[in-house]
């Protein structure tokens, strides 16, 4: 496998992933981990300090679908949207079988009345199943900048 | 204001004597946003400042607030723990600026002021003066200006603080029963797993009430009903102290409670969801009670949460009258192995920010904040459980509410 086939399937993945996140397909968000995977939403001070705590906290796919059915069909409040913008993503280390990567991301939150601002800003920390197309995320880690959560955090970031 | 003015200031008129009627104005008055900080947060009140175990060592310092207030909390190097207000003397700059650090002294930025790790004033730059020059006065005495102390005090390695000078002492304030309610929780040497912050956008006395409100958890939370995690049938009750500002609220775990009364009320409670991975709610009975669910308040600004094996305190703070901040601090203990924590950082889904069983509490203050607005002449009601503020043997009650404003509005005057 070469490193731009590697490049080109990150790329894919990354880009694809926000997109379904974007466009409200949350029904296939789990679909972009594998069945023993990590998903973490944590800041930057909780992650250099150590803390293992998520304010998302997810160690299987299985854990990913009930986010979504509790979204769904569970949990109130006021109906809103993201749009992410990732910015360049480097790959620090891969070989056959695991790519590691990261990317910047920011996340603005439209309300449903129109009311726009700036959510999230943080690090996308991945380690990525390459062995089979589409990748796969083993590891993905929302490190936000900010310790801060406005009202709450529903939609997967 | 001055000290004065606030002394001779009268709060937002209540409608009558009785506790099951709540003017709206008191969330939208700057005027008593203005009261509540002198006379609540100033008041003869014990508020949260941080875990013992923040400041473990000799010059260990925590930045925090009580109300809107800035104060800093120290381990001094005889093994003491004091509060001040974070507030230089000589111009009121702030003296520690990060949340949390290590220092052999407190020093200003602006003026090279220092004081010690008791708050005690050791030193003022230029104090002889440049070349015999300038300087201060004779007169000037560095006693005279030690930064001002806080009361403190330390209870199941939580560290307490009030400016109050008549307030009671702690265990005092709180009453013997939420003593034990806190003592039965922390038990053994708590372990912070970690930390964020919760931006609500509504007056803090709404997230104050929501968590003393056992009445709506199984109704605005579906998550919670539909798993079986807190109902109303289950059993449990809420303990109020003599004051009313302090109280807790414990449910049994029963999975074969009777879910009558929501069948019968038509809820929208009723639900067929399931977990693909139930691991979020698998507990263990670590305390060996059968209570998987206690919410202790304590009076005005903490919150002390066992939901199951999530443990976590959660500090009120006020950031005007129409923002507040609510801190998580989510704990396990020293002693936990891996799967205790794991288990602890599953159930931590349902807390905090994005919880499944709590991040309704984020938005509903906002809403009610918002439709509350000039709505000066109306009221709220909190009748369920009767009208007084009394420990219940259920909970589908608003006692625990009226009880803080039994509490409120002694400190306030009305």
């Amino acid at each position: 496998m070469n490193d731009l086939a590697v490049r080109l399937g990150v790329d894919e993945l990354i880009a694809a992933y926000v997109d379904c996140i974007d466009e409200d397909r949350l029904e296939e968000w789990p679909d972009f981990f594998v069945e023993q995977c990590r998903y973490l939403i944590t800041s930057r001070t909780s992650h250099e300090a150590g803390l293992p705590h998520g304010v998302v906290y997810a160690a299987s796919r299985g854990m990913l679908v009930d986010r979504v059915t509790a979204l769904r069909r569970a949990n109130i409040f006021e109906p809103h949207r993201y749009r992410h913008i990732v910015g360049p993503i480097r790959i620090d280390r891969a070989d056959a079988t695991v790519a590691q990567a990261h990317s910047n991301f920011i996340a603005v939150r439209i309300m449903h009345d129109g009311e726009m601002s700036l959510f999230a800003a943080g690090r996308y920390l991945d380690r990525i199943d390459v062995t089979s197309r589409p990748y796969r995320f083993i590891e993905r880690l929302v490190v936000l900048d900010s310790q801060k959560i406005d009202t709450l955090l529903v939609i997967p970031l | 204001m001055s000290e004065l003015g606030a002394d001779t200031m009268r709060g937002v008129p209540w409608p009558s004597n009785g506790l099951t009627e709540i003017p709206f104005r008191v969330y939208t008055d700057p005027e008593q946003y203005r009261l509540e900080q002198q006379r609540i947060f100033k008041g003869p009140t014990w508020s949260f400042l941080c875990l013992s175990t923040e400041i473990a060592n000799p010059g260990d310092y925590v930045a925090t607030t009580i109300g809107e207030t800035a104060v800093v909390v120290t381990r001094d190097t005889q093994g003491g723990i004091n509060a001040f207000a974070n507030r230089c003397a000589h111009r009121g700059n702030l003296l520690c600026i990060e949340r949390q650090g290590n220092v052999r002294e407190i020093k200003c930025i602006y003026h090279g002021w220092t004081y010690d790790l008791t708050g005690k004033l050791t030193g003022v730059a230029f104090e002889r003066g440049v070349k015999r020059q300038g300087g201060m006065p004779p007169e000037f005495r560095k006693d005279d200006h030690d930064l001002p102390r806080l009361r403190v005090a330390e209870l199941a390695g939580l560290v307490f603080g009030t400016f109050s000078r008549s307030a009671p002492d702690l265990e005092t304030y709180l009453g013997p029963q939420v003593v034990g309610g806190i003592r039965r929780v922390l038990n053994r040497p708590a372990r912070i797993l970690g930390r964020s912050t919760q931006v609500l956008p509504n007056n803090w006395k709404l997230y104050a009430e929501n968590t003393k409100d056992t009445y709506h958890a199984s109704i605005l939370h579906l998550f919670l009903t539909t798993f079986r995690i807190n109902r109303l049938s289950m059993p449990g009750g809420i303990h109020i102290d003599d004051s009313g500002g302090h109280h807790f609220s414990q449910a049994k775990l029963d999975y074969a409670a009777e879910d009558a009364d929501y069948k019968r009320e038509g809820l929208r409670s009723d639900s067929d969801i399931h977990l693909e991975d139930p691991s979020v709610i698998e507990s263990v009975d670590e305390y060996g009670d059968g209570v998987s669910v206690q919410i202790l308040t304590i009076f005005p600004g903490m919150i002390l949460q066992q939901i199951r094996n999530s443990i976590a305190v959660r500090v009120i703070r006020p950031c005007g009258l129409e923002k507040t901040e609510l801190d998580w601090i989510h704990l396990g203990f020293a002693d936990d192995d891996d799967a205790m924590t794991e288990r602890r950082l599953r159930q931590g889904n349902l807390v905090g920010a994005a919880g499944y069983i709590s991040m309704e509490d984020g938005c509903v203050g906002g809403f009610v904040q918002r439709a509350l607005r000039f709505n000066d002449d109306d009221s709220g009601v909190v009748m369920m459980g009767g009208y007084d503020a009394q420990s219940q043997p259920f909970r589908s009650s608003e006692a625990a509410i009226r009880g803080f404003w039994k509490k409120y509005r002694a400190l306030i005057g009305d």
